[in-house]
């Protein structure tokens, strides 16, 4: 514990990262959790803090190519990190077919957990292109639905499974695809 | 690594991170705050699997997602896979490490459960050069390994298994991705001609302050035929002197019970993945 008086100001860190493709850069404490750093000081409010604690899964972010919860990095340690949220889904005023099929499935009631949803059911996708029930479950398991609409959470990402089947053969990548194209399947290196 | 190990000579209260997701879930608890924090998650070559002569070598900052889908760890050392794959949820997974839950030894978790009744040995890096902890030395207390202050963990090797053996590992928790209440992991190699039981490592998980090898049921197994009788009495031997904490998660007569449960199930498990 501090003395009284002997207040000692932080020291910054400067932090530059790539965010849906945009270069961002900002000063922050050590101690800064990336959810704070991109929320209140990048504005990007689309990530949202259920819990802080790592249960929830609302801040859940693409981290160089897989689904990570934002409140449990450090800010600092994102430094040149490539990330992916929910402002980076969609391509100008179309949706991302895994928007799509929430809206048209009504997979959100408040929305709060959306995004989160959003983003860990898009990393299933991209490593398990048709997925069951069962595994969509176990795929959004860090998510939690205070609304519990699970039921139509899972349909809309077995929706969004079809649409994206069917659009990738003949469409070209946008640019969640691009990142998601990095997205590792499990291997062993040698 | 050298700087690693530097840093941790001479900075006050160090502690490394490693993927962080318990270091910072103790620091939001105020249960830790370490006065200064080494991040090695981005560290280059620690993070490989590989099947190297005498055993299997994991490097300390491989990831449970890796652990969990390695194509070798879940033919031969599947209890790892197992255990890989019930800790927290997928985003944890894509960023814990298996040597970060191994220093933070949390006696619920599963990865050390597993990586005990897997015999694992630990390869540590530190000022006074590499030293490898056996696994029955490794965790001394919750929360607590014996790697000295400015040792890093740099590889976990795993002796190949015996000849027909298998291995499982299950956990017992109220929800997906909680930690366990009771937790078994059990290695068992088995003379298939005649159904019995070789050699058996069986390890149990938040039944005591760090993960822990009763040994009454493998001495007691050791040698007999693997039928119902055997598993059931081998099973109740395991709880006999264990001496599991109360908490909200579970009484202790209520793991006592559990210690059966499990490991019956847990060697039932192994043997059946016997090839």
């Amino acid at each position: 514990m501090m003395a009284q008086g002997t207040y000692k100001p932080p020291n910054m860190v400067q932090v530059t990262l790539k965010i849906n493709g945009k270069e961002y850069s900002g000063m922050v404490e050590p101690r800064t959790l990336l959810v704070h750093f991109i929320r209140d000081d990048l504005n990007l409010t689309g990530t949202h803090i259920g819990c802080d604690t790592g249960h929830c899964g609302a801040c859940t972010i693409m981290y160089n190519g897989t689904a990570q919860k934002s409140c449990m990095i450090l800010a600092i340690q994102a430094q040149g990190a490539n990330i992916l949220t929910v402002e980076g889904l969609a391509d100008g005023e179309k949706l991302h077919p895994i928007q799509e099929a929430f809206w048209e499935n009504h997979g959100l009631q408040c929305g709060y957990c959306t995004p989160g949803m959003l983003i860990a059911g898009l990393f299933l996708l991209q490593r398990n292109p048709d997925p069951t029930e069962d595994e969509i479950r176990r795929g959004i398991e860090g998510n939690l639905c205070r609304c519990t609409g699970y039921v139509n959470i899972v349909k809309s990402i077995k929706a969004a499974a079809k649409k994206m089947q069917e659009a990738k053969a003949p469409k070209a990548q946008d640019k969640s695809e691009e990142q998601g194209a990095k997205a590792p399947l499990p291997e062993q290196k040698a | 690594m050298n700087e690693t190990i530097d840093l941790l000579k001479t900075k006050e209260e160090p502690k490394v991170l490693a993927g962080g997701q318990s270091l910072l879930a103790l620091m939001k608890l105020r249960l830790a705050a370490p006065k200064n924090i080494i991040d090695i998650t981005n560290l280059e070559g620690l993070s490989y699997i590989r099947e190297d002569k005498d055993h299997l070598a994991i490097g300390a900052l491989t990831i449970h997602d890796l652990v969990e889908n390695s194509q070798v760890i879940r033919e031969k050392f599947t209890l790892l896979s197992d255990a890989a794959s019930k800790i927290g949820d997928q985003q944890i997974r894509n960023r814990g490490t298996i040597g970060g839950s191994a220093c933070h030894a949390d006696p619920a978790a599963d990865l050390p459960t597993a990586l005990l009744a897997a015999d694992a040995h630990f390869v540590v890096e530190g000022s006074s050069g590499k030293r490898e902890i056996l696994p029955k030395d490794m965790f001394v207390d919750v929360f607590t390994t014996s790697i000295e202050h400015d040792e890093v963990l740099t590889q976990i090797k795993i002796p190949y298994f015996l000849p027909k053996s298998g291995s499982g590992y299950i956990k017992h928790s109220r929800r997906e991705g909680d930690f366990a209440i009771t937790s078994c992991g059990v290695v068992i190699a088995m003379d298939t001609t005649n159904n019995v039981c070789k050699d058996v490592r069986i390890a149990l998980g938040s039944v005591a302050s760090t993960p822990i090898r009763f040994k009454n049921a493998e001495e007691y197994l050791k040698g007999k035929t693997m039928d119902e009788k055997t598993i059931v009495e081998a099973s109740q031997r395991e709880a006999e002197g264990a001496d599991p904490p109360s908490d909200m998660h579970g009484s202790r007569e209520y793991r006592l019970e559990m210690i059966k449960v499990f490991t019956k199930r847990s060697v039932k498990l192994a043997m059946s993945r016997v090839k």
